[in-house]
C-alpha cells in the first residue's frame, strides 16, 4: 500500500522545518522528521486506497489507527505550537477522510463527487422515484404498527438484507462505470439507511418499555 | 523534604523528570482527586486520614486568602456565608442560565457588569466560579507537589462529557490562573474507561456508567489495540444523585408538616436525607430523626420505599443509556462491560437497573470516587510520553448556526470524532447586503432559542451583490480539547472573520490577563516560563533538523559555508542554555537567515532526484513513514 505513489515524488515542497525537499503525500520530512501539512490528496489516497465502491474495512480501520497514532495532537501535546497546529490538521483530515471511506453511503457519494457528480447525502433530498416512494411509506406504516421489540427487529433484518443488495449493485454498477445507476442506488441506500435508523429506535423504545 | 526555591527569572533549565511530571485531575462538582503515574502504577495523592477526596470547597479569611478542602468544609459550619462549594455547577454560565437553581445555592450570586459570567459575593468579595476553580486547584497542585518533592506545572483534567464550550474553556482559565498547563481537556467518561481499559489490556465495546452528584454521563467506547474510540455520548446536567436527596428531604418535610422551612431546615432535611440514602444502600430499612427550628421528628423508610422515589430518576438515566446505543448503532447486548464511576452508583437501585438493562453485573473494581482521577493520570502520562494508547474523542454536542426562522443548521453533529473542521456555505437574502451576522450555537434541538448561544459575530465587508449571489462558507473548527473556532469568508471576494469561540460567558483576553497579574505574584513568572519554554523547544527543534540536514546533504557546503552555519548553531546553543527569551529568538533567527542558501541547494538536488525517479530504497523510506506498508 504506497500513500507516496512515485508520480506524487513529482511534487516536491520544502520542509517547513529544515527546508529541504519533501514529495507530497509525505507525512513526515524524511530528513528532519518534522510532521508535515496534509496536502490536497484526496480522500482514497491519503489511506492508501484505490478510489473504488469496495474497500477493505478491516484494513481502512487498520491503517485509520495508525496514522492517528502518528498525527494526532495527544502525539504533540509537549511539541512546539507549529508542530501542534499541524498535528491537528492532519488529525482533521485523516478524520474526515475516514468518516467518508467507512460508511457506504457517504463512500458512494463521494465517489459520484470525484467522478463529477453531485451527490449531498447530508441533506434531506425529495425522492423522486415513485416506486421507492411507495416502498418508502409501506415501510414506515408498517414500523409505525409494530408492537413489540420483535416485530421491530423484523423489520430492522428485512431493512439490512435490503441495504445489503443495494450495496452490492452499488458495487456493480460503480465496477461498470455506470454513474446515472450508481446515483439512483445512492439515493435508495441513504433512504434504507433512514429507515435502519428509525427501526432501531423504535425497536430500543419498545424494549426499553419492558 | 527539599523544596526548591528560585528568584522569578531566574529559573534553571527544566528538570528532564520535572519537564514530564504531569497529574490527572478530577475537578468534581462535590469532591476533587488528584492522582499520578508512577512506574506504570496508578497512584491517587492521599490526606494523612488516607482519603484521596478533596471536597471542592473554598473557604475565603476577609484579607481574601483562601483555605480548600475539608478544613474549608469545617469552616462552613461556622461561616457558612464565607464558604464556597459545588461552584463547578456555575462554570461558564451566564445569570439566565441559573435562574432555576439560584434560590437553591448557599451564596448571593451576581450578574457579571458585562454580562457575562455569574459572580459569587462571598463578604465583600466578588468572585467568578473561574477564580475559585482556581482555588481549588491550586489546592490539589499544592498536594501534588508535597507528595512528589517538586513543582507540578502540567495536569489533564476531566470535564463532565456534557459541559459545553463556555464551561470548558472557563476550566481551562481556572488551570491557567492555577499556575497549570492544561495539556489535555478529557471527558469524564472517557478517563473512567481508560482506568480500565489500561488495567486489563480490554478489547471490545464497553459503556461507562456515571452518576454523580449533580450530573449524569453515559458514555459508549471501543476499546482496541491501544486505541480508546469513543463511539458516542450522553447525559443530563441536570440529574444525580443530590435530586435522591431532595426527594427524600420533600417527603421529611412532608412528615414534619412544614409550610415555609427556613434555610436552615433546609440544610438539616438535605443532611439527613443524605445519611438516610446512603444508610439504605447497606439496610433494607431504617428509623431516622431530625431535630431543627426546635422540632424533633421520626422519619421510617424502606429500601422499597426509597427505590420508588427515585425510579422515575433511575429510569431517566436509563432512556439515555438507551439513546446513546441507538447513536452508535448497538444494541445492549453488545456492549461487553459496563463501567460505574460516581459516588451515587452505590445505589443498589441504579446497580439492579443498569445491569437489567445491560443484561449483565457492571464492574466496579476501581473505587468510584478515584476512577476519573485515575484515567486522567493515565492521560497525561500518554501525553507526556509514558505510554501508547491514544484516546480518540467525540464532540458531545452538535454544533450549528442559525438560519432564517431561528432553525439550527447543524454543522458538526454530536459523535463526530475529534479533532474535526466542517464548512457549509450561505448566501445572502436581500440585494445589497454587505453584512451577515453569524450566530453560533450548541444543542440537539431544531430552534434557536432550545439551544446554547455560544457567540455572535459579524462578517462585514461583503461587496454588494444581489440577494443570493454571495457565497458565504461558514467553517466550524473543534480541537482536541472539544474547543470551538469559528471562521466565515465571503468566496468570491475573500473578505474574512474569524473568530475564536470564546462564548460571552467565557473571559476575555484582558480580564485573563488582569486576573493573572492580580491572583499571585509567581503567575507572571509562570508565564514567562512558558514562553522561555516554548522558545527553547522551538530553537531546539531548529538545531534538531539543521543536524539532520547536514547528515544528509551536508556535502553540497563549502568549507566556508559550514563553518558559517555551525558558528551560528553554536549561538543558539549558547542561547539555549541561558534563560533570556529574546536572546533566544534571535539567535534562532540568526541561524535561519544563515540556512537559506543551504535550503536552495537543497532543494534543487531534490527536485532533480524526483525527476530521476524515486529510488527504490527512497520508496520503502516513504511507505515505511506513511506507515501503512
Amino acid at each position: 500500500m504506497d500513500v507516496a505513489t512515485a508520480t506524487d515524488g513529482q511534487t516536491t515542497a520544502a520542509c517547513w522545518s529544515c527546508k529541504g525537499p519533501v514529495a507530497a503525500g509525505l507525512l513526515f520530512c524524511p530528513t528532519c522528521a518534522a510532521i508535515q501539512p496534509p496536502g490536497q490528496a484526496d480522500r482514497f489516497t491519503r489511506f492508501g486506497q484505490p478510489a473504488g465502491f469496495d474497500i477493505d474495512e478491516a484494513a481502512l480501520e487498520t491503517v485509520y489507527f495508525d496514522l492517528q497514532r502518528k498525527l494526532h495532537p495527544d502525539r504533540f501535546a509537549t511539541a512546539s505550537p507549529k508542530e501542534k497546529a499541524l498535528s491537528q490538521s492532519q488529525a482533521i483530515a485523516v478524520n474526515e477522510a475516514y468518516e467518508t471511506l467507512r460508511d457506504p453511503l457517504r463512500r458512494a457519494a463521494y465517489l459520484l463527487t470525484l467522478k463529477g457528480r453531485t451527490a449531498d447525502v447530508d441533506r434531506d433530498a425529495t425522492i423522486n422515484d415513485p416506486e421507492l416512494l411507495m416502498e418508502s411509506m409501506e415501510a414506515r406504516e408498517a414500523l409505525a404498527e409494530a408492537a413489540t421489540p420483535e416485530e421491530a427487529q423484523a423489520i430492522a433484518r428485512d431493512t439490512a438484507a435490503k441495504m445489503d443488495d443495494c450495496k452490492s449493485a452499488l458495487s456493480r454498477a460503480f465496477s461498470a462505470g455506470d454513474l446515472d445507476e450508481a446515483g439512483n442506488l445512492t439515493t435508495r441506500l441513504k433512504y434504507l439507511a433512514k429507515l435502519a435508523g428509525e427501526a432501531r429506535a423504535r425497536r430500543m423504545k419498545l424494549a426499553g418499555r419492558g | 523534604m527539599l523544596l526548591q526555591i528560585h528568584e522569578p527569572g531566574q529559573t534553571p533549565l527544566p528538570h528532564e523528570g520535572e519537564q514530564k511530571r504531569a497529574v490527572g485531575i478530577d475537578l468534581g462538582t462535590t469532591n476533587s482527586v488528584v492522582a499520578v503515574i508512577r512506574d506504570g502504577e496508578a497512584q491517587a495523592f492521599r490526606d494523612e486520614d488516607g482519603s484521596a477526596l478533596v471536597p471542592s470547597v473554598v473557604a475565603y479569611a476577609p484579607d481574601g486568602s483562601a483555605i480548600v478542602g475539608s478544613m474549608a468544609q469545617q469552616l462552613a459550619l461556622n461561616f457558612p456565608d464565607r464558604v464556597v462549594s459545588s461552584v463547578k455547577r456555575l462554570m461558564g454560565r451566564g445569570v439566565e442560565d441559573i435562574k432555576t437553581v439560584a434560590g437553591t445555592l448557599p451564596y448571593d450570586v451576581v450578574p457579571a457588569h458585562d454580562g457575562g459570567m455569574v459572580k459569587l459575593r462571598i463578604g465583600d468579595l466578588e468572585l467568578s466560579p473561574v477564580e475559585i476553580s482556581a482555588e481549588i486547584l491550586r489546592g490539589l497542585k499544592d498536594r501534588a507537589e508535597e507528595a512528589l518533592g517538586g513543582e507540578v506545572k502540567k495536569a489533564v483534567i476531566t470535564v463532565p462529557a456534557y459541559f459545553d464550550d463556555a464551561a470548558r474553556t472557563a476550566t481551562r482559565d481556572a488551570a491557567r490562573l492555577a499556575g497549570l498547563e492544561v495539556l489535555r481537556l478529557v471527558n469524564e467518561p472517557t478517563a473512567a474507561a481508560l482506568a480500565y481499559g489500561l488495567d486489563e489490556g480490554a478489547e471490545g465495546l464497553y459503556a461507562v456508567y456515571d452518576l454523580g452528584g449533580g450530573t449524569f454521563d453515559v458514555s459508549l467506547l471501543r476499546m482496541q489495540t491501544g486505541v480508546f474510540q469513543v463511539r458516542s455520548t450522553g447525559g443530563d446536567a441536570a440529574l444525580g444523585g443530590d435530586d435522591f436527596d431532595h426527594a427524600i428531604a420533600e417527603r421529611i418535610m412532608r412528615e414534619r408538616g412544614t409550610e415555609n422551612p427556613s434555610r436552615a431546615e433546609v440544610r438539616t432535611a438535605l443532611t439527613t436525607a443524605r445519611m438516610i440514602k446512603e444508610a439504605l444502600s447497606e439496610q433494607d430499612s431504617g428509623t431516622w430523626y431530625m431535630e431543627a427550628e426546635g422540632l424533633r421528628s421520626e422519619h421510617s423508610l424502606t429500601r422499597a420505599e426509597f427505590d420508588e422515589l427515585i425510579a422515575p430518576m433511575v429510569q431517566l438515566t436509563l432512556d439515555t443509556c438507551l439513546s446513546v446505543l441507538e447513536d452508535a448503532e448497538v444494541f445492549p447486548e453488545d456492549v461487553k462491560g459496563v463501567v460505574l464511576v460516581g459516588g451515587s452508583t452505590r445505589v443498589p437501585l441504579v446497580r439492579r437497573r443498569v445491569a437489567d438493562l445491560f443484561g449483565q453485573e457492571p464492574l466496579a473494581d476501581i473505587n468510584p470516587d478515584e476512577v476519573v482521577a485515575v484515567g486522567a493520570a493515565r492521560q497525561a502520562d500518554a501525553l507526556t510520553g509514558g505510554s501508547d494508547a491514544l484516546l480518540l474523542d467525540v464532540a458531545p454536542l452538535s454544533l450549528g448556526i442559525e438560519t432564517m426562522g431561528g432553525i439550527v443548521e447543524k454543522v458538526i453533529e454530536r459523535n463526530t470524532t475529534i479533532p474535526v473542521s466542517m464548512a457549509q456555505e450561505f448566501t445572502t437574502y436581500q440585494d445589497g447586503q454587505s453584512a451577515m451576522m453569524i450566530h453560533v450555537v450548541q444543542g440537539e434541538r431544531e430552534m434557536v432559542d432550545q439551544c446554547r448561544s455560544l457567540g455572535r459575530f459579524v462578517l462585514s465587508g461583503i461587496p454588494p451583490m444581489t440577494a443570493g449571489a454571495a457565497r458565504i462558507r461558514v467553517t466550524y473548527s473543534v480541537d482536541a480539547d472539544g474547543l470551538l473556532t469559528v471562521s466565515a469568508r465571503e468566496e468570491t471576494t475573500g473578505t474574512e472573520q474569524k473568530i475564536e469561540v470564546k462564548p460571552s460567558y467565557g473571559l476575555g483576553e484582558e480580564e485573563m490577563a488582569d486576573m493573572l497579574r492580580a491572583s499571585m505574584e509567581n503567575a507572571r513568572a509562570d508565564m514567562e516560563w512558558r514562553l522561555l519554554a516554548e522558545a527553547r523547544v522551538e530553537a531546539e527543534r531548529g538545531l534538531g533538523a539543521l543536524d539532520a540536514a547536514l547528515r544528509v546533504d551536508g556535502d553540497l557546503l563549502t568549507d566556508d559555508e559550514r563553518e558559517a552555519l555551525l558558528s551560528a548553531a553554536a549561538d543558539v546553543r549558547t542561547a539555549v542554555g541561558g534563560n533570556d527569551r529574546d536572546a533566544i529568538n534571535e539567535a534562532a533567527e540568526r541561524l535561519d537567515q544563515a540556512s537559506v542558501a543551504f535550503a536552495q541547494k537543497r532543494m534543487d538536488r531534490g527536485i532533480a532526484d524526483a525527476l530521476k525517479g524515486v529510488a527504490m530504497d527512497d520508496l520503502e523510506t516513504r511507505v515505511g513513514n506513511a506507515g501503512n506498508s
